[in-house]
């Protein structure tokens, strides 16, 4: 808990620093302090406590989700040197300032029992990545992103609002811990019938967030008009902390009423596996590819969502924490990549710029091949970890066709994702060696590294979930 | 601890190959595969003298009770001996030429090798998943950087099919280890069995539908075979004697390993499907063998004959079935890569694979005239070569199920020996052609890698008593569970 306020007092002192400290300085300082968050949100292992008015709890699994957040926001800082270059007209202090709030908004997200905590925590995170978006002021894309995600999210949480409001009318508690005894309590004929409209209101305001169909349509715009840095950022961090509040909710609130509003949950993960891998198969861009398939990996994760089993909230945070290292080791060579290629190509973030990267590339080559092998789940990297615990769960609830739905798609994303793998290594490019700063290269290994250690050795986390 | 070191080493040596990129990378990996070979081969012996299984179990993921555990019986024994047993051949195979020293090359190779052998000594069922799918990563490289034409598009269709159907194989054990007994559950192999054999008639026999389709893609039986000849004929020699001497075996391996003890039942309602549809592929394969014009697509086509046969013996259930089966593999991944080595040799001289451009090069090298036909009739069966033990056992057993398929597969036998003797007439003897005129003789690398494995053909041939002992033991324990 104390460390959503010393992020804030970080967040606020690193304005300051911005007026004497150049970028690289900023760099190191946000990295510290992201660092001490995570130390002392693991001080509160074993601890579970209530706080603010008991409306704020933490469990062992919302410090996992936080931890999980943090780790991601600390190599997306790590690996920030995408913006800030032209410190003039970037700003550099404001944005780590804003990132550091928004992982407050984040942990607020996995860790509330009060329904005004989780708004509260999702307006913190969405307004900051409506300006993060936005933040490559003189590009027209990402104006046009930063807008359409404003106001596609603000939709979306009133209508989370209004969801809530509803719940609270029926049960007349904002407690999570309350409301599933209140739920439990009651006989379902003489629950007032808008509690269901309420949960689907509130369920659908998240789905927005984690980008699910049918409520996915800004996901691939706003995506490649961001700037790939906070793209990064945003599939990574915005998508855990949405999907641990959906399965807090569903599972923490209204696992008494599961019979209600599963129909819908598998509803929507079955036409997310397909939208989101069948229209990736189809992309020539790089980053809308890796937009479609984060679309398509709400939906895996709406299966276990839908499973849930006794196992799947180790599920959830195994398959963040695996996504989480891929994907951001993907942006982070598409980054490199398309930095490289501007100016050479004229559309940097398509496929044809990766062309034969391998040849003087190897390190780079191999991060990306990594990273796309687990995100297709191919075994040796933890993607494939993640999808046996989710078909695992699945099947425990005697899921059969959903399940046989998402091998097929399986089979679609190891098209999509071989076919960054076959364009670096077997069609033939001039990519000369590109330069990479140490933390970017550090930051880098780590998450390859991590991928495969998690892949030949699940356990090392899968213990502590 | 044995186990674990023939499992890994070529791992380790693949992946310093790959890293380091050492200059001398054709003696580091054949002295590799030498050594695996050795040790592999202390292993067996230990296995031979007691007949007792060599086991090695340490956890891996215990929440979800999986464990890391590999096992080596009579039935492992012999693939892997057969996968140590050809490397050292299909790594000598590159002597001389420019992919000797390619480090990658030969990292690959090795890398291929571990997870073959990991797929075979496998113990726990989610490992065999493991490593079955993780040996595709090497081959899809090796075929796709190093291949011929079109390799591209190839590669990437056999890769998308394989990893296709072994997802079906993914959720079938998904669904059998959730029924196993315990908190945790179980993935031992031995495990599975006992669950699934209890499972109703109709579970099984769709289990045994997603496990078929998995290792009839891998071997392959008709009708999933169309990415075979393709992938075959484009690869590199070395690639297609991985893909057809050793991997092809992890299909017919696993049929061995989990579909026959686990789902009699399912076997009950799909098998006579299963067996129409195999022999179906050795008559058809056969068939289209005979009309090819390229040698290495016409091995291809009776690879593919063949190994429906061994599935169509072994899907009958009966101990000959199963021990012809184990036998045919042996001496089908030997014979199959002595005879693309050969055609590699002629390509090598002459540029050219095409049946219509050669002739005659018995004229110029006797040596590779006599290897090759040693070597052809060992893949036609004739007695004294190891293809007649085992397709004679598999044949009988095959009788001994049904007299029309017994009949059908039998043709196997002519068929087979037009395309082999069309190979033979067409590549050694006739006339001699444009291109083969200048045709040298067999340099000593060659003939090291080609004498031995004749040697094979006719040692198998003459004793196979010794093969046929080893996995007696282990066969017997799975048809032991079938009554």
């Amino acid at each position: 808990m104390t460390a959503i306020i010393a992020l804030s007092l970080f967040g606020i002192s690193n304005l300051f620093w911005g007026f004497w400290f150049p970028r690289k300085v900023l760099q190191i300082l946000t990295l510290l302090f992201i660092a001490v968050g995570i130390g002392l949100t693991a001080m509160d292992w074993n601890h579970e406590l209530l706080w603010f008015g008991n409306m704020f709890r933490t469990t062992n699994t919302s410090i996992n989700f936080s931890l999980i957040i943090q780790l991601a926001a600390f190599l997306v800082v790590a690996l920030s040197r995408g913006f800030g270059a032209d410190d003039e007209h970037t700003h550099p202090a404001e944005y780590y300032a804003i990132l550091l709030f928004s992982v407050v908004g984040a942990i607020l997200m996995v860790s509330f029992d009060h329904m005004i905590m989780l708004f509260v925590g999702l307006e913190i995170l969405s307004v900051a990545m409506y300006v993060l978006t936005g933040s490559d002021k003189r590009n027209l894309k990402s104006n046009e992103a930063a807008l359409k995600y404003f106001l596609m999210g603000a939709f979306a949480t009133g209508i989370l609002l209004f969801g809530i409001t509803l719940v609270y009318g029926a049960t007349r508690s904002f407690y999570v811990s309350n409301l599933a005894n209140i739920i439990a309590a009651t006989a379902p004929e003489s629950m007032p019938s808008f509690l269901y409209i309420g949960v689907l209101l509130m369920v659908v305001g998240l789905l927005f967030k984690v980008s699910a169909a049918p409520f996915h349509f800004w996901t691939p715009d706003v995506y490649e008009g961001a700037p790939t840095i906070f793209t990064m950022f945003m599939s990574t961090v915005v998508k855990t902390a949405g999907f641990a509040a959906l399965y807090h909710i569903l599972s923490g609130v209204f696992g008494g009423i599961y019979s209600t509003w599963v129909l819908t949950i598998y509803f929507i993960s079955m036409l997310t596996l397909i939208i989101g891998n069948v229209t990736a198969a189809y992309q020539v861009s790089v980053k809308r590819m890796l937009a479609y398939s984060s679309i398509s990996h709400a939906g895996y994760m709406l299966m276990t969502v839908s499973a849930m089993q006794k196992s799947s909230t180790s599920t959830v945070l195994y398959y963040s924490l695996s996504y989480t290292l891929a994907t951001v080791a993907a942006f982070a060579v598409l980054i490199i990549v398309s930095e490289y290629q501007t100016g050479r190509k004229e559309k940097p973030e398509d496929y044809s710029s990766f062309e034969g990267l391998a040849k003087n590339n190897p390190g780079l080559a191999f991060c990306f091949t990594i990273s796309l092998l687990s995100l297709a789940g191919i075994p040796l990297t933890a993607g494939f970890w993640g999808k046996f615990f989710i078909f695992s769960d699945s099947f425990n609830r005697n899921i059969i066709y959903p399940v046989i739905l998402a091998i097929l798609m399986s089979a679609v994303g190891i098209y999509y994702y071989f076919r960054g793998i076959i364009t670096m290594y077997f069609k033939d490019g001039d990519i000369e060696k590109i330069e990479i700063p140490t933390l970017f290269k550090i930051a880098l290994w780590f998450c390859t590294i991590g991928t495969l250690a998690l892949g030949v050795y699940p356990n090392l986390v899968k213990s502590l979930f | 601890m044995n186990l674990v070191f023939i499992l890994f080493f070529p791992l380790l040596i693949g992946a310093y190959l790959l890293i380091a990129k050492p200059k001398q990378a054709f003696i580091i990996s054949l002295s590799a595969a030498i050594i695996e070979a050795v040790a592999t081969g202390l292993v067996l012996y230990k296995i031979n003298e007691s007949l007792v299984p060599i086991t090695f179990i340490q956890n891996w993921i215990p929440e979800v009770g999986i464990q890391f555990s590999l096992k080596a019986d009579g039935i492992s024994g012999i693939l892997i001996g057969l996968c140590t047993l050809l490397l050292p051949f299909i790594i000598g195979s590159t002597a001389k030429t420019e992919k000797a020293n390619h480090a990658q090359y030969q990292g690959l190779i090795l890398m291929m090798q571990s997870a073959m052998m990991g797929a075979f000594l496998a113990k726990d069922a989610f490992l065999f998943y493991f490593f079955f799918e993780a040996s595709l990563l090497p081959i899809y490289f090796l075929a796709s950087k190093f291949g011929g034409e079109n390799k591209s598009a190839i590669t990437f269709k056999f890769l998308l099919y394989t990893i296709f159907g072994s997802l079906f194989l993914f959720i079938g054990l998904i669904f059998v280890y959730l029924r196993t007994p315990g908190a945790t559950h179980s993935a031992d192999i031995e495990a599975l069995y006992l669950t699934a054999r209890n499972l109703s008639a109709e579970s099984q026999g769709y289990l045994f539908i997603a496990f078929f389709i998995a290792f009839a893609i891998k071997m392959p039986i008709f009708p999933f075979h169309t990415w075979q000849p393709d992938t075959y004929t484009t690869s590199p020699s070395q690639g297609t004697m991985l893909l057809s001497g050793i991997m092809l075996k992890m299909g017919t391996y696993g049929v061995i390993r989990l579909i026959i003890p686990m789902f009699p039942l399912g076997i009950g309602i799909w098998g006579n499907t299963a067996i129409i549809l195999s022999i179906i592929g050795v008559i058809y394969g056969s068939i289209i063998a005979i009309q090819q014009k390229d040698a290495k697509r016409l091995l291809a086509y009776s690879s593919f004959a063949h190994v429906g046969l061994i599935s169509a013996g072994m899907l009958t259930q009966s101990f000959e079935g199963i021990q012809g089966a184990l036998y045919q593999m042996l001496s089908h991944g030997i014979n199959v890569i002595g005879l693309f080595f050969v055609i590699e040799i002629i390509e090598r001289r002459t540029k050219s694979r095409e049946l219509a451009q050669l002739g005659g090069i018995t004229q110029s090298s006797y040596a590779l005239t006599v290897c090759f036909i040693i070597l052809s009739l060992g893949s036609v069966a004739l007695p004294l070569t190891n293809g007649f033990i085992g397709e004679f056992i598999l044949l009988k057993s095959i009788f001994d199920y049904s007299m029309i398929f017994g009949i059908v597969a039998g043709i196997t036998i002519i068929l087979g020996a037009v395309y082999t003797l069309r190979l033979i007439q067409k590549t050694m003897f006739g006339n001699v052609s444009r291109i083969t005129t200048e045709f040298s003789k067999l340099t000593l690398e060659e003939k090291m890698a080609l004498i031995p494995l004749s040697i094979f053909v006719l040692l198998g041939g003459i004793f196979p008593n010794a093969i046929l002992h080893f996995s007696e033991e282990s066969v017997s324990q799975i048809t032991q569970l079938l009554k």
